[in-house]
């Protein structure tokens, strides 16, 4: 027992080795602008960068677009399947995992095939259409976790039974969804809202082969140019997404205290 | 009227057409953002500039630069799926049948939802600044040690260091997936083969593994989709200079696909094909080991 105990220990502590080194190698050289010693130049610097407001800013309002989208599309799909179309269920499911099994740069290129100036929806030819157009794929790419969180957040309602009692006193469809659904699994939309987040605000390849100025190519074009700023902007990319992760474990943990109140 | 009505098939009354309305936009969705996108590569895959159908764009494949391509990403996401798999394995052993304090465990789980997630342009970066010229951790061995890695041959910008960067979100997605799995092992199980007179090993290769290959054997497919797939991690790191697949693919995007498009839809095809085997292989193997956690 206790050698096994051990060798527990031991691949831990090697893990632990394997994984904070980066870390710590990321914030020791984000700290190294300074010619005399340690200090936070580097992210002053970043701060400081127009570039850097002007492509974050964008990055995150472009997540929190994409977030009310994937809930507008996702949470009606997820409570008409569970309530009125069991059958079509395998299909949605097979829908929303796609993304997960088709690489993101081959969806990008069929965007770039379909939807160019010489095309019936030439969407990438105006500033608009490509600010939608990459709306769009990342509402795409965040759908395997919207409906699988929504999902799951269904499965712990009684939807039938709230449906006709919202019914009953006379609500629309629109007014069920948005005041007896969404509230109800507000929590597990938050998950899939974090971890949507978290993937939209680095993401690379989408932005940079739709021509997009947005945080990821923004990090790109840094560390090709720069030498300690792309280390403090890691630093800021793990710092959201554990700020993302830990917020989803937070939401997480107090849905379940308020339905063992219930 | 209300006659009519219930003679209706099921799905025109009003009230299922209102829940047709309530499903249209995603399946609308679907279709232009997932469906057609798709099929355009897939079909442009077997068409030539023409329109007419041949192989020749598939044929294209075999052109040295991108077999090679494809043989060394399918290496790479090979050899990071095996490594990942193992250490996920061993780290996931360690939390769940080891005797670690169960905050550890909590800790690590955590930690391992973030790093799994913590790919692309900033997990690049941040190797950089560890293993790089002037790394952290290359500087600490020179100044500590006296070893030179850059001397030795090593190279952040490598097909090594390029593994090395994977195994940070390979390793975690493993502990993720294998965690349950290995929690579903039940005590009694290994109590019956100890009373059977099974030492530690034995009970491994006789019980634990078969149990566990076809989740062990599903993860490994769906680490290699995970690593094949990735892009911006390797853009970032090696700049273009080490050519695997999806690089090959985003510099024909970028620049030559007007030259020849459908070299491009080929490569992009080859990549589905990869992935979907590997995907499916998963799926497949997830079911079978479901039968054993209930």
């Amino acid at each position: 027992m206790t050698e096994r105990r051990l060798w527990s220990w031991l691949a831990v502590v090697l893990g632990g080795l394997y994984f904070l080194l980066p870390l710590v190698g990321m914030f020791d050289f984000s700290l190294r602008m300074q010619r005399d010693g340690y200090g936070f130049e580097a992210y002053r610097v970043v701060l400081a960068d127009p570039q850097f407001q002007q492509t974050f800013g964008y990055s995150v309002a472009l997540a929190l677009v994409t977030i009310v989208l994937g809930i507008l599309i996702v949470v009606p799909t997820a409570y008409f399947v569970r309530l009125r179309f069991p059958s079509l269920r395998p299909i949605v499911e097979f829908l929303t995992l796609l993304p997960l099994v088709i690489p993101p740069i081959v969806i990008v290129f069929g965007y770039i095939r379909i939807y160019n100036t010489s095309s019936v929806l030439p969407l990438t030819g105006s500033w608009w259409g490509t600010n939608l157009l990459i709306l769009f794929g990342y509402a795409t790419l965040s759908l395997p976790y919207m409906y699988r969180s929504v999902d799951t957040g269904l499965r712990t309602i009684d939807v039938g039974s709230l449906t006709e009692a919202a019914q009953s006193l006379g609500a629309g469809w629109a007014r069920i969804l948005a005041v007896v659904v969404l509230p109800n699994v507000f929590v597990s939309v938050l998950s899939g809202a974090f971890l949507t987040f978290a993937i939209v605000i680095g993401e690379y390849v989408f932005a940079a082969l739709l021509n997009v100025g947005s945080f990821g190519p923004y990090m790109v074009w840094m560390g090709g140019n720069r030498a300690y700023e792309p280390s403090a902007l890691a630093v800021v990319a793990f710092a959201i997404t554990w700020a993302c992760m830990g917020l989803i474990q937070l939401v997480t943990r107090f849905s379940k205290f308020s339905t063992v109140r219930r | 009227m209300t006659t009519i009505v219930a003679s209706l098939p099921a799905a025109l009354r009003p009230r299922q057409v209102l829940s047709w309305v309530g499903v249209a936009p995603f399946f609308l969705f679907a279709t232009l953002f997932l469906i057609l996108p798709t099929l355009n590569i897939v079909l442009g895959a077997f068409r030539n500039a023409e329109g007419q159908l041949t192989l020749e764009n598939l044929g294209k494949l075999l052109a040295p630069s991108i077999r090679s391509a494809f043989w060394i990403s399918i290496e790479l996401s090979l050899l990071t799926a095996v490594l990942g798999c193992f250490f996920g394995l061993l780290i996931a052993a360690a939390i769940t049948l080891g005797g670690l304090p169960r905050p550890l465990r909590n800790a690590i789980l955590t930690f391992s939802g973030v790093a799994s997630n913590f790919a692309g342009v900033p997990l690049a970066f941040a190797f950089i600044a560890t293993l790089g010229r002037l790394g952290f951790v290359t500087m600490l061995l020179r100044q500590w040690f006296g070893i030179n890695l850059y001397g030795a041959g090593f190279n952040i910008v490598s097909f090594l260091g390029l593994a090395l960067t994977y195994l940070y979100f390979q390793i975690p997605l493993m502990v993720l997936i294998i965690t349950p799995a290995l929690e579903g092992l039940r005590r009694e199980w290994r109590e019956a083969a100890e009373s059977l007179g099974a030492n530690g090993i034995q009970y491994w290769r006789l019980v634990a593994l078969p149990v566990l290959w076809p989740s062990l054997l599903g993860t490994l497919a769906l680490l290699f989709a995970n690593a094949f797939g990735a892009v911006a991690t390797a853009i970032a790191l090696t700049g273009s200079s080490l050519s695997i697949a999806p690089i090959v693919l985003f510099a024909q995007i970028r620049g030559d696909v007007l030259n020849d498009p459908h070299l491009g839809y080929a490569i992009a095809f080859a990549m589905i094909l990869l992935t979907a085997i590997a995907n499916a292989v998963y799926i497949l193997l997830r079911m079978r080991a479901e039968r054993w956690v209930k």
